[in-house]
């Protein structure tokens, strides 16, 4: 073991975090243990080393006991060592010159041995009391946030998002894919528990977006690039031609009117495909910003997007002085710098095509539930009368949960929502259509605020609900009364037999699933993913909005699925967490960069490496020089440096080989 | 006042160290002039029982080349470790463990076999082997032990200097002739040549490109070699990185690139990991089959990368081999 230098006075802690750690590890024993090494000069086991007793404790023994280095072996490091440092520097020391041991997620959690796990905390404490000692004093660097915030999605989390950092007088700059922010909402009829309209509880906030002074509205753009670090990213946003300048049209929509296609012709993305539009259109009446677009796939002035300039181009005259019209325009792209950014990009509704028996797209008359929103709503492609692809009222009408969740087969997950929506979709239909509904359930999930009411409200509207996964929907009639019908077979699990329901419409209640490139979206902003694919947050109870990307913050259903008080509510978690580093003013960086030694012989291998670009070659020394405010101490240049001529602060070859002497000595 | 006393020996080595003394040309006459040559076995005639009998530490310096591979060299080592004041090890062999350490990969047996049975240039029908000890003639000779492993010279004694090279050159053997007589030596332990890796002395420094992306590894002997161009510009493996300075390029100032022979600087413990780390962070392809590829330019990774360093690395030895 390297023998610890005279003047070293270590402290040592061990916490028993009530039974979390006391239940497997013998605390007092690594106490006495780790008291007996070279340069402790105290130990002690206490039952919570984060309590304010437990801190005030290390401050005390430093002044006493004249410390000059603290061990605490406790929780993770994730999650204390802040405290920690903060307590040894409230004790006068420098908090560097601190070292904290995992023995709970790495020992007694993972343990079922009482002395195996003694043992091994003794060894980690045993390391990182050799360690310690090689420890400096480092100083803490202040950087300056750039104080405007980007936001990524115009769904109701980023509009929510956007307005509140905007009244609180911040710049936001909101980009959206779809050629309107609105998001999924903007497409719902109404919203449950309480029946709102959804339009008219989202669109004055769609409306505020595109006249607020401190908000910049990107739509029909997304994120191609990121770079810097927290307080300081430099974005760039690609933008896609609408082929109208957005300065100029005024949203009178003449140029619709005028388009050489009399009638709209082309499927409507807006009403998923159930109405048409024109080569110019808008996606819908509130659409935010109030700009027309061109789709150069239909529109004759093009051909397969090349422009051709062959139509009469009767758009362009009707647009006439205002001249908003421009075939010209090509992607641009705008670099932004930021401080903080808040990914908003929502989520992706399952493919019911992965479930074939529920006969999506083999039956007309099997519907998603995203298709009904737009079936039921007064603006949408039947102005609410629910027509069936036949051209049929229903007479009876099937809800099926759970498409796409809580199955092994396709996604695991509850998607939340989709009892609720199911069930407000229930009532939609039944008043429009007077139709008898059957909801086919698995269990019914209704613990939001008065949602289990709208549920007793539905029993006693007369809505049927059969508790059962759905077989499969056939066309195969078995008797007179499922001719032309289409026939649920199910096994009533409540009732005990397997039962075939003739009905008219099925709306399959989708589940939600992460955006198809959520994967491209999460190294874009260097974030994590669960298994499921939707964006992992830092903590799942503390720091549910933050992710592991300092100034990077997530909200609404690309984190997971969830329903709009709740994304409304993380999306203002989100402002207030960007708001929090804005009015600061600064970050207190981590010292653990990376810092070339003089010995450097320029042989710029670490260069290209650098995730944060770092690193450049002076042309005058002829060494490589790293920029510190860039670096985000990564390491990967410290193991790259082929002369070992990196050093990193908190990560020095002599600490981590002495730790590692530390743990493999007995 | 008498001179100081110097001493040169040698144990595995080829002899190219020796060669280096002889390389000082005139300038060993200004040698000779200042200290007295008490052993030098390539030169001088001398026995054991010589050495043995000279007073502890009467000997100001040894410098000695050749790795410890038998229990002679081990001996000899000790004893004059036992007579010098100072004990440096000379070259890459005694450094480093050199060529000779790249027998850690095999065990005894298999050198052995190979050697005196398998080779295809041997005919031994009888299949006889060394002996430590076998009966001539009513005569009792003794041969030394081969030693399970080769080992660097600070393996088995103290070592106060070293001066690094296969062979060292000239220049820091005179630098550290003038160091030892003058009296103005580094703190013990010092390799006795600068710590800065050869990049900084090679004279095609200025043209590697800051992203050298490898597409493909070329052997020397593969390529036609440009003359002023970084090797690993080129895609020829280069040892240059992660190697130490001193040598005045003189490699790939002859259109050959660094093999590793100074071994690695002060601050880092295994030359062989790190340019590996290094320049497998730089391979372009990113699939990997593609980076498989590239690697096939390496078909030698030990010999290449651990060329002199496989003693002190922290391979040091195949996994199941005993540490002596």
């Amino acid at each position: 073991m390297v023998s610890p230098k005279q003047d070293i006075r270590i402290g040592f802690y061990v916490c028993h975090c009530g039974h979390n750690i006391a239940s497997m590890v013998d605390c007092p024993a690594v106490a006495e243990y780790v008291g007996q090494l070279p340069g402790v000069v105290l130990s002690r086991d206490y039952k919570y080393m984060c309590s304010d007793p437990g801190q005030e404790l290390i401050q005390k023994d430093i002044a006493e006991f004249d410390l000059n280095r603290v061990v605490v072996a406790s929780c993770s490091p994730l999650l204390h060592e802040h405290t920690f440092r903060n307590a040894v520097a409230a004790g006068g020391l420098n908090p560097f010159l601190f070292h904290m041991v995992n023995i709970r997620e790495h020992d007694s959690w993972v343990h079922t041995d009482r002395q195996e796990a003694t043992a091994k905390a003794k060894g980690l404490a045993r390391a990182a009391i050799v360690r310690v000692a090689h420890a400096k004093s480092l100083p803490v660097k202040k950087v300056p946030i750039h104080p405007d915030v980007l936001v990524v999605g115009g769904g109701i989390a980023g509009i929510h998002a956007a307005l509140t950092l905007a009244n609180a007088g911040k710049k936001v700059f909101l980009v959206e894919r779809e050629p309107s922010i609105g998001g999924h909402m903007a497409r719902f009829d109404k919203t449950f528990p309480t029946l709102d309209c959804a339009a008219c509880i989202l669109t004055p906030k769609m409306s505020e977006v595109g006249a607020h002074p401190n908000i910049t509205l990107w739509s029909y753009s997304d994120v191609v690039k990121m770079d810097g670090y927290v307080g300081n990213y430099t974005v760039t946003v690609r933008r896609q031609p609408r082929y109208i300048n957005e300065e100029l049209c005024t949203g009178c929509q003449e140029c619709i009117g005028n388009c050489i296609y009399k009638e709209p012709k082309f499927p409507d993305e807006f009403n998923e495909g159930l109405g048409k539009r024109k080569p110019v259109y808008i996606s819908f009446p509130q659409a935010t910003p109030q700009v027309v677009l061109i789709d150069p796939e239909v529109c004759l002035n093009f051909r397969h997007g090349v422009l051709t300039d062959k139509c009469k181009k009767t758009c362009v005259e009707a647009c006439g002085d205002r001249k908003a019209i421009d075939f010209t325009q090509k992607v641009e792209t705008r670099e932004i710098k930021v401080g903080t950014i808040i990914v908003a990009t929502g989520f992706k509704p399952f493919d019911v095509k992965r479930i074939p028996q529920y006969g999506y797209g083999s039956y007309p008359n099997v519907y998603t539930a995203l298709e009904v929103e737009r079936l039921v709503n007064a603006s949408g492609p039947t102005s609410g009368d629910v027509i069936l692809r036949d051209g049929r009222h229903p007479q009876a009408i099937a809800i099926i949960h759970c498409v796409g969740s809580r199955d092994k087969k396709t996604n695991r997950w509850c998607s939340r929502v989709c009892c609720m929506y199911s069930m407000k979709l229930a009532h939609l239909l039944k008043e429009h259509t007077g139709a008898e509904i059957y909801n086919f359930y698995i269990d019914i999930r209704a613990p939001g605020k008065g949602y289990e009411e709208f549920y007793d409200k539905l029993n006693e509207e007369g809505v049927h609900f059969i508790r059962g996964r759905v077989g499969e929907v056939t066309d195969w009639a078995m008797t007179p009364e499922e001719e032309g019908k289409l026939v649920i077979r199910v096994e009533d699990t409540l009732a005990g037999f397997v039962r075939r329901i003739p009905v008219d419409m099925v709306v399959l209640a989708t589940g939600l699933e992460p955006q198809a490139d959520s994967q491209d979206v999460r190294r874009l902003f260097n974030m994590s993913c669960g298994t499921e694919g939707f964006f992992l947050e830092r903590h799942p109870k503390l720091a549910p909005v933050n992710t592991f990307t300092d100034g990077i913050f997530i909200a609404g259903c690309c984190q997971g699925p969830r329903d709009i008080p709740d994304t409304v509510a993380q999306a203002g978690a989100a402002a207030a967490e960007a708001m929090v580093l804005i009015d600061k003013g600064y970050i207190e960086q981590e010292p653990n960069t990376a810092y070339i030694q003089p010995d450097c012989s320029g042989c710029k291998s670490c260069i290209p490496l650098c995730p944060y670009t770092a690193i450049a070659f002076d042309a005058t020394t002829q060494k490589a020089v790293i920029n510190e405010a860039l670096c985000k101490g990564c390491g990967t240049c410290v193991a790259a440096c082929p002369s070992g001529s990196i050093g990193q602060n908190l990560f020095e070859d002599d600490e981590i080989f002495s730790e590692i002497d530390g743990l493999l000595t007995n | 006042m008498s001179k100081p006393k110097v001493a040169f020996y040698w144990c595995a080595s080829c002899g190219g160290c020796e060669e280096t003394v002889v390389d000082l040309a005139e300038d060993i006459l200004g040698v000779v002039e200042k200290v007295d040559i008490v052993l030098w076995p390539v030169a001088m005639d001398f026995k054991y029982k010589d050495v043995e009998a000279m007073a502890d530490g009467s000997i100001t310096a040894t410098l000695l080349n050749g790795a410890i591979r038998s229990s002679e060299q081990e001996e000899m080592a000790v004893l004059l470790r036992r007579k010098s004041q100072y004990l440096i090890a000379y070259g890459s062999c005694a450094h480093l463990g050199g060529i000779p350490a790249l027998a850690n990969q095999f065990e005894r047996e298999e050198i052995l076999r190979f050697n005196y049975e398998d080779a295809p240039s041997v005919i031994n029908e009888a299949k006889t082997r060394p002996q430590l000890v076998t009966e001539i003639d009513g005569h009792r000779p003794h041969l030394p032990e081969l030693r399970h492993v080769v080992r660097s010279l600070d393996q088995v004694v103290d070592v106060d200097f070293y001066i690094p090279g296969c062979p060292p050159t000239p220049n820091l053997t005179k630098a550290a002739f003038n160091a030892l007589l003058s009296g103005q030596l580094p703190p013990k332990g010092s390799v006795l040549a600068p710590d800065t890796a050869l990049c900084d002395e090679c004279p095609r420094k200025a043209t590697k490109p800051v992203d050298v992306a490898f597409s493909e590894f070329k052997r020397p002997h593969q390529k036609l070699l440009e003359p002023e161009q970084c090797f690993l510009a080129q895609g020829v493996v280069c040892m240059g990185p992660a190697t130490r300075s001193g040598c005045a390029a003189q490699c790939t100032c002859g259109n050959m690139p660094c093999t590793g022979c100074f071994g690695p600087t002060s601050r880092v413990r295994d030359q062989g990991a790190k340019i590996l780390s290094s320049l497998c962070a730089n391979i372009g392809a990113k699939t990997e089959a593609e980076i498989n590829t590239v690697l096939q330019g390496i078909p030698d990774p030990v010999g290449t990368f651990y060329r002199y360093g496989m003693a002190k690395s922290l391979l040091r030895r195949r996994v199941d081999l005993t540490t002596t």
